[in-house]
């Protein structure tokens, strides 16, 4: 079987998602192919030639593909599906735009979020918010699958695959881009860091959630996230949002300030390899899932920390 | 311009999911019921939309057991004008539901569809990107913000990194994200004046619809636990605790 991953990159450079999805592709077959959709992508489609175990890149480009419009990268993939037997795409807010569209096109089912292939047909994702693992196997001819990047180890460079263009899908004439409003951070992306800090409906507004978590993200070279709770409430953005509903990260330490641990966050966080919290409720549920637990206010805590991470010359 | 929403009835969100010990699902026997909180946001939406007078009728659709006349009947008390149920016991798939939607559709009419962007239970985020692929209309998902006018819908996503804004042709389908608005709380009069609202039953059967599972569930597990560590009394320690964790 040969199968297609649809890269996840901003054009100049490609994610880390990209390199997980390849592995998990790789575990259905040794003929993985990657097809990068966006505009002005030359430097995308190169990085993913270098990745080990990539066949062939294809690259397609356009305006609707650089806008992002699920309806373009749709009428870009579909083509090209009589050439594979299941398409993976990372499950990016990206991805998870466009895949269920081709997933209906071909009238098969979307195997979404994947954490693990079982066999060419047989997958395990989660349900429920993560409360649950699924294990499905799909009788459709054509696999759509959507791959919760972070359960994957990043397939590493070494290869040296050919880049080959292909024709850009046109949006349809009803869907029109606008303008964006992205918010360039010097910070590492929240999917893809080694150490996340978070905060929650504690911080009370969103000056206070800056003046608190930002200086020690800053410190700690970190991304920061937020809960549920305090995007609700406007404390922070959507995009910092991790949980069911928002992120799955998985960095090496998560440091959870001022978050309760509602079901819902921990289903963003509980594979992080080790989880700090910081909370003045000692019944609070994420000490259930804390490796080191620190029953405080964050208001002496978090300058305390910052404190002893500079005397211990951070 | 009437405004379709469809809505999910799902195990409650502050509930906690248990896996049964056979393996073959989740229980959901004798666990709180409501409304998935995304659809909630989608109703709030076209109610607000029908306030401001930019909506004429909307119609809430649930596709589900007898059950979900209580879900319906939680979206009228918010405001909604009438419900339709879809009766199925069968618990169906994403691609499913949407081409049950797409013929609901045919015989509904509706000038915009605002749908929640993800169930609670299935977490899959598909329908609505798969119902918009059926009809072949144009798609706006994970909407914080809505402008309609008679003709076009001006939407803003939460995208990676910030906001995008795009602009569909009507009718298009819409998918709510979290920050989109704040659903209200129905009041008591408002939930006894949803009991006389109408509400029709149909059998999924009549719509005439293919339902072949394309998955099969080979069993449902629990995730392995993480268990709770430890307790440090100071900052200090911490950090200490850090350093011979080998993550700082």
């Amino acid at each position: 079987m040969a199968v297609l991953v649809i890269a996840d990159h901003d054009n100049a450079s490609l994610k880390d998602s990209t390199n997980k999805t390849v592995t998990a592709a790789l575990a259905l077959s040794g003929d993985v192919d990657v097809l990068v959709a966006g505009k002005d992508a030359k430097a995308a489609a190169d990085a993913a030639a270098k990745i080990a175990g990539v066949r062939k890149v294809l690259l397609a480009e356009s305006d609707e593909l650089g806008q992002g419009l699920a309806e373009a990268v749709e009428a870009t993939v579909l083509p090209l599906m009589g050439g594979y037997d299941a398409v993976l795409t990372p499950a990016t807010s990206q991805g998870k735009n466009f895949s269920p569209r081709i997933a209906a096109k071909l009238d098969v089912a979307q195997i979404s979020e994947i954490v693990e292939v079982v066999s060419n047909d047989t997958f395990v994702r989660p349900i429920y918010a993560g409360n649950a693992l699924e294990t499905v196997q799909s009788s459709d001819a054509k696999k759509v699958i959507t791959v919760r990047a972070t359960a994957f180890k990043a397939a590493g460079e070494g290869g040296s695959a050919s880049v080959e263009n292909v024709a850009a899908g046109a949006a349809s004439a009803k869907i029109k881009f606008v303008d964006q409003q992205l918010v360039k951070s010097a910070r590492p992306e929240l999917a893809g860091a080694k150490i996340v800090v978070s905060g929650g409906r504690a911080m009370g507004s969103a000056e206070e959630f800056s003046k608190v978590i930002e200086p020690l993200a800053d410190k700690l070279g970190a991304a920061v996230g937020a809960s549920r709770a305090a995007v609700d409430a406007g404390y922070a953005p959507n995009d910092y949002q991790v949980g069911q509903t928002g992120k799955v990260v998985a960095p090496e330490l998560y440091v959870a300030i001022g978050i309760s641990g509602a079901i819902q966050h921990l289903a963003g966080m509980k594979d992080s390899k080790v989880i700090v919290a910081i909370n003045k409720d000692a019944d609070a549920p994420i000490f259930q899932v804390a490796d080191f637990g620190l029953v405080a206010d964050y208001k002496t805590a978090v300058p305390e920390l910052m404190d002893a991470l500079t005397a211990a010359g951070k | 311009m009437k405004v379709l929403v469809p809505v999910k009835r799902v195990i409650d969100s502050n509930v906690k999911a248990r896996v049964k010990s056979d393996q073959s699902g989740v229980d959901l026997a004798n666990v709180k019921m409501s409304i998935n909180p995304f659809c909630e946001i989608a109703v709030e939406e076209a109610v607000r939309l029908k306030e401001k007078g930019v909506a004429t009728e909307v119609v809430v659709v649930s596709i589900g057991p007898a059950q979900a006349q209580e879900t319906l009947r939680q979206a009228l008390a918010m405001g909604a004008d009438r419900g339709v149920l879809i009766q199925s016991d069968q618990d169906l798939e994403p691609l499913e539901v949407a081409k049950v939607l797409k013929a609901v559709i045919a015989e509904e009419a509706p000038g915009v569809v605002i749908m929640g962007k993800q169930a609670i239970d299935g977490d899959n985020n598909a329908t609505g990107q798969m119902l918009a692929a059926l009809l072949d209309w144009p798609q706006a998902t994970f909407a914080s913000a809505i402008e309609l006018s008679a003709d076009k819908a001006k939407v803003t996503r939460e995208v990676d990194g910030g906001l995008q804004t795009i602009e569909a042709t009507l009718p298009a389908i819409i998918t709510a994200d979290l920050r989109l608005n704040e659903p209200r709380y129905a009041s008591l009069p408002n939930i006894m004046k949803a009991k006389k609202k109408p509400l029709d039953v149909k059998e999924v059967a009549t719509l005439g619809v293919d339902l072949k599972p394309h998955l099969k569930v080979l069993k449902v597990a629990e995730p392995a636990k993480r268990s709770a560590g430890i307790k440090v009394e100071t900052a200090g320690d911490l950090v200490a605790n850090l350093k011979t964790a080998g993550v700082l």
